[in-house]
């Protein structure tokens, strides 16, 4: 609760008053935190039986009986007071950073060194964070793909894990049924991917934003049960598997299997089954360098212009001539197409796909890496995404909070900086030969 | 096709439209008010069931032996507890985002759905939970091998969903709260502006969804008996389906659109197929977006800029 007696800092506080106030909101918050976790944490279900564990809702209610009672008191001190005040601010604050055009451009030496070190990485990890880079990868090209959806275009896709689905599921069914490899499918299953994402999105973007949201969501548990139930075709809850990357011809496997030369006889060096993950790996970072460089051409193009626009006032939008279906349509496709590749990926990198990677807490961490990262900021979208995925790992012990944390942070992200960690940023066109 | 298929497929159908169609009065109240999709709500429904299944067995552990009595307590503990859960989510999670961008609500009831289910993996584990069989009572209609039988506690289902929708008709129809919760409805700042405490309102929405959700947790649980922290999910979906279908913000909407998608479901999964019954049910929900937004008895919306 906002504090009532506001307390200025000319005004004197009167801290007998304050003091009162805040055991009273204490003792509100611990009651209401008893009644909330205490048959839920307190009281846990084991058969038909009640465990007693009173002391984990008792402990709950105490911390944050006490932390009301912090806060109430700060409220009213002046620090406390100006504290709320930049908060406030902060929140307030525009949605893109415009950062002046005649700046300088120190980024490039970073982005030098960023690819430096991406690039010697996978030589030195061993096999177990060589899997854990390939996943962050998919992750940052998963993070641009929806950033596009979400982040630029403005449009809630919580169904986005879907085309992941179906780039993974193209390649795994292409190569069963119609004798794919790795490469050649890429393409069709980023189309194939695409297809779907104008099909679904053809009839559903002249729709109300949260509209979206849920028909996307019912969309991405269609394609999952439908994969799970479709034994004949695509193998049910026991899966399918995807065939492995090859380099012009060259197989990553100790012995050649279908007629190729394995890559290790051919270059005359020993076999190392790493060397067809650190191939995934750089293969993935060469498209994600692509896309960077894709999507911040396409924001300074009049569709990536006209996608953040309907972003921000989608009437003003359709009143200056915009076809807002034809531009949405667009990034939900470009999109679709790169959850298509990075499924792809996914694929090859396991070897084996089956539905239940596919749920919806996928698309939850999906939109949650966005989120985080700032709707339509590049850099904080990869940064989120690396952040996400490598952390969990380094916090092992904690594992079973991963979920958890994440709403936590959801929430707190959209109260705190609802545009995300890092503003997405825009460069000033400077006009010359105009007077001012 | 016999006859006897076809009524016991329209039974189990009311049975699951009565409880779809009180979860979607969660749904449709707080759209219709705030104009946002509460995807904690299908969670907080899961809640519910927690709460009952703890509420019994402490119950029971106690040495209660009256049925009637301890199925009372079990229905107000878990509706207190449950609306609770739908103040605090409200008070947390969305009231600091008024004013905010148009998804912050929406992703923030994500994460609120996250940390629900998650929350309640961790602090009753990840299995599946249940109640025992309490009241076995199964009517039958029909002789030999041609019958319909209808559970006491689907009765008890069909009766309770529609007297409390009766009640909460009568409680926005009749009563001061419920005029001040349409006039909300109609025009927030316009009815801030005559006095009326249009936060106290939004709050009050949350509890009577919460509720609502609530009645629907403690008679699944009943009948079905056994429930685990990821049905809010699915369940969730299908009653905004309904709220969908009956027309967003609507009341009696969501109450006819529950029973049209119970009957709906129960129909093709008895007469077509029982593994897609879900896809089904989310075929409906984006068509009827497509098609009919509006849906049933919905008013329809107008942009204003």
């Amino acid at each position: 609760m906002p504090p009532v007696a506001a307390a200025s800092s000319t005004t004197r506080v009167h801290w007998s008053l304050v003091f009162r106030q805040a055991v009273l909101e204490a003792t509100a918050a611990f009651a209401l935190a008893l009644l909330l976790f205490g048959p839920i944490v307190g009281l846990v279900l084991d058969g038909y039986q009640v465990r007693n564990e009173l002391q984990r809702p008792l402990l709950i209610a105490a911390i944050i009986a006490a932390g009301r009672f912090l806060v109430t008191l700060a409220m009213h001190a002046p620090t406390g007071q100006a504290a709320l005040e930049r908060f406030n601010a902060r929140r307030r604050q525009p949605g893109v950073l415009v950062v002046n055009a005649s700046e300088s451009d120190r980024q490039r030496w970073w982005l030098l060194a960023i690819v430096a070190v991406s690039l010697t990485l996978p030589f030195l990890a061993s096999k177990y964070w060589l899997t854990v880079l390939i996943q962050a990868m998919i992750y940052v090209l998963l993070g641009l793909g929806l950033n596009i959806v979400v982040g630029l275009a403005g449009l809630l896709d919580l169904g986005y894990v879907a085309f992941y689905a179906v780039g993974a599921y193209g390649l795994a069914l292409g190569a069963q049924y119609l004798d794919l490899g790795f490469w050649s499918a890429l393409p069709l299953a980023a189309m194939l991917a695409a297809l779907f994402g104008g099909v679904l999105g053809f009839p559903v973007l002249r729709m109300h934003g949260d509209y979206l949201a849920i028909v996307t969501l019912g969309f991405g548990e269609i394609i999952r049960l439908v994969l799970n139930n479709w034994l004949e075709f695509t193998g049910g809850p026991n899966g399918v598997s995807a065939p492995a990357p090859q380099l012009f011809g060259l197989e990553f496997t100790r012995t050649a299997k279908d007629g190729g030369v394995p890559f290790h006889e051919y270059f005359q060096i020993s076999y190392d089954p790493l060397h067809r993950f650190i191939f995934i790996y750089l293969a993935l970072f060469l498209i994600v360098c692509l896309m960077v460089v894709v999507v911040t051409r396409l924001r300074n193009m009049p569709v990536g212009r006209a996608w953040e626009a309907l972003r921000e006032d989608e009437i003003a939008c359709r009143a200056l001539g915009i076809n807002h279906v034809l531009v949405k349509l667009s990034a939900f496709m470009m999109g679709a197409m790169v959850g298509g590749i990075a499924g792809v990926f996914f694929a090859t990198y396991q070897g084996f796909i089956n539905p239940t990677s596919f749920n919806f807490f996928e698309s939850a961490l999906i939109v949650a890496i966005v989120v985080l990262g700032g709707l339509g900021s590049t850099t904080g979208v990869i940064v989120a995404a690396l952040v996400l995925t490598i952390l969990p790992e380094l916090l092992r012990a904690f594992a079973d909070y991963r979920v958890f944390a994440f709403g936590v942070l959801m929430v707190l992200m959209m109260i705190w900086r609802p545009r995300g960690l890092i503003r997405p940023r825009r460069r000033a066109f400077e006009v010359k030969g105009l007077c001012r | 096709m016999d006859w006897h298929i076809l009524a016991q497929q329209l039974v189990n159908g009311l049975t699951l439209g009565s409880i779809y169609g009180l979860i979607a009065i969660g749904y449709t109240m707080v759209y219709g008010i705030i104009g946002m999709i509460n995807f904690a709500h299908g969670d907080v429904y899961m809640l519910s069931a927690y709460v009952t299944a703890i509420s019994l067995a402490t119950l029971f552990s106690f040495g209660l032996d009256s049925l009637p009595f301890a199925l009372l307590v079990t229905l107000v503990m878990t509706m207190v507890i449950t609306a609770a859960y739908g103040w605090t989510i409200e008070r947390i999670a969305y009231r600091p985002l008024r004013g905010s961008t148009r998804l912050a609500p929406l992703i923030s009831a994500i994460g609120v759905s996250l940390v629900l289910q998650n929350g309640v993996q961790l602090s009753q584990g990840a299995r599946t939970q249940g109640v025992p069989s309490l009241i076995p009572t199964t009517l039958r209609f029909g002789e030999g091998d041609d019958f319909v039988q209808i559970t006491l506690v689907q009765l008890m289902i069909i009766v309770i969903s529609l007297s409390s929708m009766a009640a909460l008709t009568w409680l926005i129809q009749r009563t001061s709260l419920g005029r001040q919760c349409r006039a909300t409805q109609q025009d927030r700042r316009m009815a801030a502006i005559l006095g009326i405490n249009t936060d106290r309102i939004i709050s009050s929405v949350f509890i009577i969804g919460a509720a609502m959700a609530a009645i629907a947790g403690v008679l699944v649980t009943l009948n079905y008996g056994s429930f685990d922290f990821n049905i809010g999910f699915v369940t969730g979906i299908k009653a905004f389906t309904a709220a969908v279908l009956g027309g967003i913000g609507s009341l009696p909407g969501a109450m006819l659109g529950g029973l049209i998608l119970g009957l709906a479901e129960a129909l093709f999964s008895g007469m077509v197929n029982t593994d897609y019954k879900d896809v089904f049910a989310f075929s409906l929900l984006v068509l009827v977006l497509i098609f009919r937004p509006t849906g049933l008895l919905g008013k329809p919306e107008v942009e204003k800029v």
